[in-house]
């Protein structure tokens, strides 16, 4: 690990001022500091900064940029009002690392991509412009939508997933100002900037992220991965929907493992709402989620694996049989 | 420099700032109770509960802890005065190499905690609930604790007798 210099941020303002990186649970970043793929020279500590709260707001909850990931997953009004949220906050990591993960630092956790965790290997994440590897390399854990040339990287987040399906809103303080990025916002495509993951300049600090009014319906968090607990997800999907006499009356989907970005399609909602539940439909909102899909060899199972996973989950909440 | 309650005593450190609180509690304080697996926060050798949490010490600075009280397998018991948790341990056999061990305890111990707490996992069917802690539900709130021995139903046991 590099040599750095490590400060304990008094306020939000000092966070921001200390032209540092932020030092949250650090499951994340010293992770990639002890590979050296993370090289800050200043530190910023932000575990005590008063962000810690979960609290009523616009009808909805704000949560804090350091409320732990195990907090939030435990909040009674989490659990019964946005158990999507619960159920993808729990399908993640283990208990060890929920009790040091962050609301903030598990929005900005970096892509699982093995060329981007080894610093012998040219990987434009990691090194812009030294190429990318995954392509024709190994990349069974890569995305199926919205690649580039440039990066086939994945976003390897669960709490994201639900929080785009929940149409959450991040909260961030910047040397200009405080600002508001939807989280379906948040996180960008790759194209030929992949160094950035997401909207985040170097200085901003994320303060809360907030959840709109809860949603009548039923909620589901559905992790395809290769073992059934502490890893990663190859697919998974946060789903909200509402039926009423038959027909689906409302419906929220985000996807996860497929992007470089939790994957939010509004046209998967209106194939949905107002029919009655079939196979055939679901065929048809697969259709729509998968109609650009590109798979990249090891990872093209994930198509149909996606297909099958919105089947499952669809079923489930719809009550249809599939 | 950082100055933590290890085990009930105030104890200060000169050490770097790249020091894991792994590293401190094994290299600086000689509690080699704590083991290294990883590193990386994929195996769970050296859990260690802090301010009454389990957390993963290898992926974690030992300044970022300056105030911070934690309890290794060192404090949970002695040999001549073994916890509970400890005890059923040995009972159940629940080891073979013993290198997961230290880390397995602490975690369950805390674990025990957080089912008391009325905290769900990812195996909980309706999250609103506070489920008994079944096998099932051990094994899911433990798996961040491998066993490259695979004592996993002897662990299971040892944790479900302790809980109940
Ligand atoms: C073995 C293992 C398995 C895992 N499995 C899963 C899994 O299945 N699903 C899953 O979703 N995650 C998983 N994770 C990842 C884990 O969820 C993240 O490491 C964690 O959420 C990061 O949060 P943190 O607070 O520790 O972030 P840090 O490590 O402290 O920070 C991560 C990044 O976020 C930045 N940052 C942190 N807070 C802020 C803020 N408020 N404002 C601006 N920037 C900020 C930091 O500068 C850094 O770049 C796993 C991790 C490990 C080690
Ligand atoms: S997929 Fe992205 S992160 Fe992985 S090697 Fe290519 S550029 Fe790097
Ligand atoms: S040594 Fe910390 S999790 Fe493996
Ligand atoms: S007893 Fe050997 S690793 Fe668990």
């Amino acid at each position: 690990m590099k040599a750095f210099t490590y400060a304990r941020a008094g306020s939000t303002a000092d966070a921001v001022a200390a032209d540092a990186m932020k030092i949250a649970g650090g499951t994340n970043l010293l992770d990639l500091m002890k590979l050296e793929v993370e090289v800050p020279r200043r530190l910023v500590d932000i575990n005590r900064l008063p962000l810690a709260a979960i609290e009523p707001a616009g009808g909805g909850l704000r949560i804090g940029a350091v409320v732990r990931n195990s907090d939030l997953a435990a909040d009674i009004r989490v659990r019964r009002d946005y158990a999507v949220l619960s159920k993808a906050l729990l399908a993640g990591a283990s208990g060890q690392l929920r009790n040091k993960a962050t609301t903030g630092g598990n929005l900005c956790q970096r892509t699982r991509c093995g060329y981007f965790t080894d610093t012998a290997m040219p990987c434009n994440k990691r090194e812009p412009g030294s190429g990318c590897q995954a392509i024709g390399g190994f990349n069974r854990i890569h995305a199926i939508l919205g690649a580039s040339d440039a990066c086939i990287a994945t976003y390897p987040g669960d709490m994201a997933v639900a929080m785009s399906a929940l149409d959450a809103v991040v909260e961030i303080e910047g040397t200009a100002g405080s600002r508001s990025v939807a989280v379906r916002d948040f996180h960008r495509l790759p194209g030929n900037t992949p160094e950035r993951d997401n909207v985040l300049e170097a200085d901003d600090l994320i303060t809360a992220v907030t959840l709109p009014a809860p949603v009548p319906g039923r909620h589901a968090y559905r992790k395809v991965r290769d073992r059934s607990s502490y890893a990663f997800a190859l697919v998974s999907i946060a789903a909200v929907v509402e039926m009423d006499a038959g027909r689906i009356a409302s419906a929220s989907l985000a996807f996860g493992g497929l992007a470089h970005k939790p994957w939010h399609d509004p046209a998967i909602a209106e194939i949905l709402i107002g029919k009655a539940p079939s196979k055939a439909l679901f065929d048809k909102a697969a259709d729509v989620l998968l109609a650009g899909a590109q798979g990249q060899g090891a990872n093209d199972f994930k198509i149909p694996l996606a297909r099958r996973t919105l089947h499952a989950v669809l079923a489930e909440l719809t009550g249809e049989t599939a | 420099m950082p100055a933590l309650v290890i085990n009930g005593t105030l104890r200060s450190f000169d050490c770097d700032e790249r020091t894991s609180l792994l590293d401190l509690l094994r290299n600086h304080a000689g509690l080699t109770g704590t083991k290294k697996g990883c590193d990386h926060g994929q195996c769970g050798a050296c859990t260690v509960i802090v301010e009454g949490r389990r957390i993963n010490s290898c992926l974690s600075l030992a300044v970022m802890h300056d105030g911070d009280e934690v309890t290794t397998i060192e404090g949970l018991g002695t040999a001549t005065d073994l916890s509970p948790l400890q005890r059923a341990f040995v009972s159940h056999d629940a080891y073979q190499c013993g290198y997961c061990t230290p880390g397995q305890i602490c975690s369950a111990t805390a674990m025990i905690e957080e089912a008391r707490m009325g905290w769900p996992s990812a195996v909980t069917d309706d999250v609103e609930t506070s489920p008994e802690l079944s096998d099932n539900e051990i094994r899911e709130r433990m798996s961040g604790n491998l066993c490259r021995c695979a004592a996993y139903p002897n662990i299971v046991a040892a944790i479900r007798e302790t809980a109940a």
